[in-house]
């Protein structure tokens, strides 16, 4: 026991004497959490929308003012012909159109079917088909106010609830990516690392030849990160909860827990990647190929699983971030408990298993 | 009484077969001995110390290190060896203090239990206690190395090619300390590509290409030279070794140091000797000296 | 160019921060002569021979190396110079024939040029057979003849040998310094460092460096003399001891 808590004071040392790592370990998720939260958002405000009035009455012009209220939208020009609608969307300046017609007030007054031209730069399809449909309910919304006013006919008013995310905020769903993210980096890729420079360095050698069980070398190489881990996840925490108002609406203690498996889970995939490799370019390269690039793909945090062809839903089954982003998000945003998670939960505890099993097999007492 | 140390027609190949490294090699170390493995880069040393060390399987022949099975009893060696492999093999981020106290432990000891072995060598190292192994000095490196693998008071030591790349000052400094371990009774067993070390050793192997080419006391091998040795000097050496490779009484000749150590055919020293003196070489000096270790491994080589 | 020595150095200082490595050294070599420049581990060996190659520039002092200056022509100084270490010499997964044409190419031969180099050579070192085969797979003496040769290949005024024949068999080694006495016979400079004190008998003259200063510079017979010993390890040991920083 004594030696274990050598090995793992020694492998303290290490962390912390490299300053620059050191930084990058806890600096990390506060940069990611910040760049997700306030420049890579998802959300849409202030779109910049330009207008061509034709029409020029008192319909039309509410009708703008509504939508430059709204928090989509931003006016940033007014235009008198087709030609600059075009030299608009040209230009990038602008990501949709609003044309009214000549006669769209009467026709809104009288009873006649107004007609509208809603025009979008579907370069960005997610984005154009985001913005028509602001339009159209901004639109609809002005249509039932002047309806209540003239003749209240009755009119199905689907009342739409957005659950566990009202506002429609980006950050529930990158928070719990971020988490896996730099879960995955700091437990697969550093213990992947630095066990493999050990044996770069001739270290491992002397340390086979010792009367240490060699697997105890290598568990004790996955302390510091498990610790460095669990650090980060309170941070990401209390920064989702304190700066991007996130709050957890689960119980924490399972948040925690389930993190602490999907950590020891990254911790076995870096103890089995050092296992199979003998340099640490390979190593990183392993890591960053075989499990960064897979949860940003299949994870759903930046694709949603659910569009892609059913071979690659069937390998997103395998990647332990998947699940753990699932967790994630049933816990802390729809505030679910361990009913909701269990299957979850199981899926991820069985890759742990599998993979020290593996690692455990291929294992070497020796050199080679 | 058992050897320490047993291999026995080992053989070690790399990459499927195709490469031989080791070629039925068979040795034994006594108990106390002081043992060097004498033979340049290449020539199979490192194979040998991870075989004994429990770190490589051979492919074929047994061995064993105090008594006990390199492959079945790996454990057991693995609580009673020291080991210092060629490479530099300490944490170099760590400071001299942490190394030593982490390998201490390691082994299941601690400073203070073993402190006498390495007084010697730790003294040296004191002053510089709280730097980082990195950033020490080569000879300074391989002290903390050999204190980091006395330091649980081995039954054997492995130290392999202990003084690669550090002065003399530093190697002969390494050398003294290596006498008194072995006061103390540790086994050890030692390689080295410097033929001058040789002579410090109690028994040397010559080893080449995997294969040994003779095991011996340096006495005795010096004393099995077979040839009279001359040793011809003259201020320019370059067209003194030229000229010596023409003269066909030559058997063997080659620079030693600030002379060329030639070994003649029967009878031809007086022929030699002549053409020399015919050459008109400046300030020649012509006589016969005693083998070193090299000529000796130099003569191995040309068999 | 100022003088006819191949390496011309006055008063030559390396600092870092307070810390001198290379303490005011001088010394000039004559074209074609070996020198060599021995020193503990620590001494200063490495800083000294990295500002004559032009790979760091010095603090103060004078250096000229092939009549080049060593502040403001390093470029033309790595031109005429060629070098070879135990460390770093040639590529393993290339071949013998692929070393050589990379190496000649860096240093600007053009094909017929390269093609006539490559051949002599590789048949002056009797590789005819191997020329095809991975370095990886020679022996190691056969790797560092080969490297020599191809640090001389452009045939450079000067070729600095850092620890050149360390680990090497001793027949190698000396086959190796017999290729070290044709170059120099050729009017090739030699710059070599070494652990091998016999080594040093073979060099023209030898300068030993104590703490960043050049402590002895002679012929090896001149220092023997002086020191009244008999072997250079005697003379190295003798002046080696009295460092105060072999072990910073």
């Amino acid at each position: 026991m004594k030696q274990f808590w050598s090995f793992i004071r020694k492998e303290f040392l290490h962390v912390f004497r490299d300053r620059k790592t050191l930084i990058i370990l806890f600096g990390m998720p506060v940069v990611q959490i910040l760049i997700f939260g306030f420049a890579l958002t998802n959300e849409i405000k202030n779109s910049r929308i330009m207008v061509l009035d034709a029409a020029h009455d008192i319909q039309s012009s509410r009708l703008i003012s509504k939508i430059q209220a709204s928090r989509y939208f931003q006016v940033t020009q007014i235009v008198h012909n087709e030609a600059e609608i075009q030299e608009g969307f040209r230009g990038g300046n602008v990501n949709i159109a609003i044309v009214f017609p000549l006669n769209f007030g009467h026709d809104l007054e009288s009873g006649e079917r107004p007609q509208l031209q809603v025009l979008a730069d579907a370069s960005d399809p997610n984005l154009a088909t985001a913005l028509t449909n602001y339009v159209s309910n901004i639109t609809a919304d002005y249509q039932r106010e002047i309806q209540k006013i003239n003749t209240p006919i009755p009119t199905i008013v689907p009342e739409i609830k957005m659950m566990y995310n009202p506002q429609l905020k980006g950050a529930p769903n990158f928070v719990p990516g971020v988490m896996a993210l730099v879960l995955l980096l700091v437990c697969v890729m550093m213990t992947a690392v630095s066990i493999v420079r050990e044996k770069e360095t001739g270290t491992m050698e002397i340390l086979l030849v010792s009367p240490f069980k060699p697997i105890l070398v290598i568990l004790s190489k996955t302390i510091p990160y498990l610790f460095v881990s669990l650090i980060n996840v309170g941070s990401i925490l209390l920064l989702s909860v304190l700066v991007l108002d996130l709050p957890i609406h689960g119980s924490l203690l399972l948040l925690l827990l389930e993190s602490t498996l999907f950590i020891i889970t990254c911790l076995i995939l870096g103890i089995f990647i050092s296992v199979k490799t003998q340099t640490m370019q390979a190593a990183m390269l392993i890591s960053l190929m075989g499990m960064l690039l897979p949860t940003m793909l299949f994870s759903g945090f930046m694709f949603p699983i659910e569009n892609m062809p059913k071979p690659l839903q069937i390998i997103s089954n395998i990647i332990p971030s998947k699940w753990f982003y699932i967790i994630v998000k049933s816990i802390m945003i729809k505030g679910l408990g361990w009913e909701a998670i269990w299957k979850e939960t199981l899926y991820l505890l069985g890759i742990a298993v599998f993979f020290f099993a593996l690692g455990m097999k291929n294992f070497k007492i020796r050199l080679a | 009484m058992a050897s320490e140390i047993i291999l026995d027609d080992i053989v070690k190949t790399y990459g499927k077969g195709k490469q031989l490294a080791v070629d039925h090699v068979s040795l034994q170390v006594q108990p106390g001995e002081l043992f060097g493995l004498i033979g340049p880069d290449g020539a199979g040393k490192t194979s040998i110390f991870r075989i004994l060390t429990t770190l490589l399987l051979a492919d074929s022949g047994n061995a064993s290190v105090a008594g006990l099975d390199v492959v079945k009893d790996y454990k057991a060696i693995r609580k009673i060896v020291g080991y210092m492999p060629g490479k530099f093999s300490l944490y170099p981020d760590l400071t001299v203090k942490e190394n030593l106290q982490f390998f201490a432990t390691v082994f299941n000891s601690d400073i203070q239990e073993n402190y006498h072995l390495i007084r010697d060598i730790y003294v040296q190292l004191e002053p510089f206690k709280e730097r980082r192994a990195g950033k020490l000095s080569g000879g300074m490196k391989q002290k903390l190395a050999l204190c980091c693998a006395l330091i649980h008071k081995p039954r054997v030591l492995f130290l392999d090619e202990p003084t690669t790349g550090v002065d003399p000052v530093s190697r002969k400094e390494f050398w003294q300390m290596l006498a008194r371990l072995k006061e103390q009774g540790i086994t050890i067993l030692v390689s080295t590509p410097y033929m001058d070390e040789a002579g410090l050793c109690e028994r040397i192997a010559f080893i080449q290409n995997g294969k040994i080419l003779k095991t011996e006391t340096p006495d005795q091998i010096l004393k099995e030279f077979p040839d009279a040795l001359y040793k011809i000097q003259s201020d320019n050496m370059y067209h003194l070794m030229e000229l010596l490779k023409q003269i066909p009484e030559i058997k063997s000749s080659y620079a030693f140091g600030d002379s060329v150590h030639a070994t003649i055919k029967e009878q031809g020293s007086q022929t030699v000797r002549q053409r020399l003196i015919d050459a008109g070489l400046p300030s020649l000096v012509f006589e016969t000296t005693k083998p070193q270790i090299e000529d000796c491994f130099i003569q191995y080589l040309h068999e | 160019m100022e003088n006819n020595y191949s390496i011309s150095v006055d008063k030559l200082t390396k600092k870092f921060g307070n810390f001198t490595a290379v303490d005011a050294i001088s010394f000039d070599v004559n074209g074609g002569e070996i020198f060599g420049f021995l020193g503990a581990n620590g001494a200063g060996k490495t800083t000294a021979m990295r500002m004559l190659c032009g790979l760091s520039i010095p603090s103060s002092g004078k250096a000229t190396i092939a009549g080049f200056d060593v502040y403001k022509e390093t470029e033309k100084i790595k031109r005429n110079i060629g070098y070879m270490s135990q460390k770093f010499s040639l590529y393993e997964d290339l071949t013998v024939a692929e070393n050589i044409q990379f190496f000649g190419g860096i240093y600007g031969l053009d094909r017929k040029e390269l093609r006539d180099k490559s051949a002599e050579l590789i048949a002056r070192l009797g590789m005819e057979k191997d020329a095809k085969k991975l370095v990886n797979s020679i022996p190691l003496g056969w790797k560092q003849k080969l490297a020599f040769s191809v640090a001389i290949l452009h045939r450079p005024e000067i070729v600095f040998l850092d620890e050149p024949t360390g680990g090497v068999d001793p027949l190698t080694r000396r086959q190796f310094w017999d290729l070290i006495y044709q170059a120099a016979d050729s009017g090739i400079t030699a710059f070599v460092t070494t652990h091998y004190m016999d080594e040093a008998e073979y060099c023209n003259r030898i300068s030993i460096m104590v703490d960043g200063k050049i402590e002895a510079l002679d012929k090896p017979a001149a220092l023997k003399n002086k020191y009244g010993v008999n072997s250079m390890n005697d003379v190295f040991q003798h002046l080696a001891r009295g460092a105060s920083r072999s072990d910073l």
